[in-house]
């Protein structure tokens, strides 16, 4: 049985018991968190992961997970100060609108 | 954009034909997205488009209707017979769409069967930009519509590339954030910021002078275009530490002219400015170089919370003070002369 993978950086988690090594996370990962290996992927490069949350969406068992959201200062700033959930692109902007 | 009635084979579809030029005004609304004019109007007509004259056998593309996505994409197909399946993303690009759900598995299933793409060719495959893959469980579009999710190269440049070889390269995969694109990222952040500056500068020039009014517009390139464009050049990771460092050597000049300053002001008034812009400057850079955090593909959630809890409060206290340092040398008429 596997340790389970973790990493101080973020919230990626890796149950390699759990991985089918089906690649899919190699592939959507845009930051080459992961590489093939011989029987289960392997996690080679864990800080990098930035919590977009591609990898657990496109697995099909339970071999990944992560806290997923994005790193912009300006909605996390806006969900404390106006509560509710994690938001998932930049809050409202100083013209109401949405960012990108 | 340039749009016109197809006279191909799907034409009973009623698929509209999309050049790979991108016209005047093309360029002309990139330019306004670049710079946050109507921010959620450069939207492109959700459904499916016809590239080329394509066939049953001819590759499916799926892309978001902001136009800056969508135009990214056609631009990169000369040469190509295929079709473009435009998500409903409210007018948002890719990758934050993919965050927020609406380039989605649901959406994709449902424009898949709004546009009777099993009528239209004769294979199961969909090409989606990689950075979409937050948002998409292939797995399950597979199993709802039969068709399975491809993931192309992160940028569409590498698309010609991609149909040659029918496979990404790990290069082709990993997301960059070059030059170019940090300084393109720049309008947006400083035309939302400019018009408040040019009226604290201008507050500031008529109760204080030309060079505290000129030290609130320095701070703001500081934080929102020095620090994004010299982001890799500049040490310490985390961004605000990035906007406090920039922000001291603006502020340096700033407290030297004062400090240096020919005239007769008393040493403490001296003292007094130079040490407002050597607080104000570097708070501001760090703040909206921390804002910057949500422009870029490599910042994570639990990062930038934790450097909000690391930094904000130290840039609060230093505005603070800053500014009821300022506001007391301009109320005891303490000028630099």
């Amino acid at each position: 049985m596997s340790d389970i993978v973790t990493h101080e950086d973020n919230t990626l988690v890796y149950r390699p018991d759990d991985c089918v090594n089906c690649g899919m996370c190699i592939e959507v990962c845009p930051h080459a968190v992961f590489a093939p290996g011989e029987r289960v992927v392997n996690v080679v490069r864990h800080s990098s992961c930035m919590e977009c949350g591609a990898c657990v969406m496109n697995c099909p068992t339970t071999a990944l997970a992560v806290e997923a959201g994005v790193g912009c200062a300006e909605a996390l700033i806006w969900q404390a100060i106006k509560g509710g959930d994690a938001p998932a692109c930049c809050g409202p902007s100083v013209k109401g609108e949405t960012c990108c | 954009m340039s749009v016109t009635d197809t006279p191909a084979a799907v034409a009973r579809h009623e698929i509209k034909t999309v050049t790979t030029d991108l016209s005047l005004n093309d360029h002309l609304d990139h330019f306004l997205a670049r710079f946050a004019c109507n921010r959620m109007g450069h939207k492109v007509t959700p459904g499916l488009y016809a590239v080329g004259l394509p066939a049953d056998d001819s590759p499916v593309f799926v892309t978001a209707n902001y136009t800056l996505s969508f135009d990214a994409l056609r631009k990169n197909l000369s040469n190509l017979n295929c079709y473009i399946l435009v998500l409903d993303t409210k007018g948002v690009n890719v990758w934050c769409a993919a965050g927020e759900g609406t380039f989605g598995t649901d959406e994709l299933v449902r424009r898949v069967e709004a546009a009777s793409l099993y009528d239209l060719v004769n294979h199961k495959k969909l090409i989606l930009p990689q950075l979409g893959a937050p948002g998409i469980v292939a797995h399950e579009v597979k199993k709802r519509t039969g068709f399975k999710v491809l993931y192309g190269p992160v940028r569409a440049c590498d698309i010609a590339e991609y149909m040659k070889t029918g496979t990404a390269t790990e290069e082709m995969r990993r997301v960059r954030f070059p030059f170019y694109d940090r300084l393109i990222l720049t309008p947006v952040e400083l035309v939302l910021v400019l018009p408040y500056v040019f009226i604290v500068a201008a507050v500031l020039y008529f109760v204080a002078g030309p060079v505290p009014a000129f030290s609130a517009v320095a701070a703001v390139l500081a934080g929102a275009f020095l620090t994004p464009v010299l982001l890799p050049l500049i040490p310490f990771r985390d961004f605000s530490a990035k906007g406090f460092f920039v922000g001291v050597l603006v502020a340096v000049p700033f407290a030297l002219l004062a400090l240096l300053a020919d005239c007769c002001s008393h040493l403490w008034v001296k003292i007094g400015w130079a040490t407002a812009y050597l607080l104000l400057i570097p708070a501001v850079s760090a703040f909206l170089a921390l804002n910057f955090t949500g422009s870029t593909t490599f910042t994570s959630m639990s990062g930038v919370k934790r450097e909000i809890f690391k930094y904000t409060r130290v840039m609060a206290y230093m505005f603070g003070t800053g500014l009821l340092l300022m506001i007391f040398l301009i109320v005891s008429g303490a000028f630099l002369r």
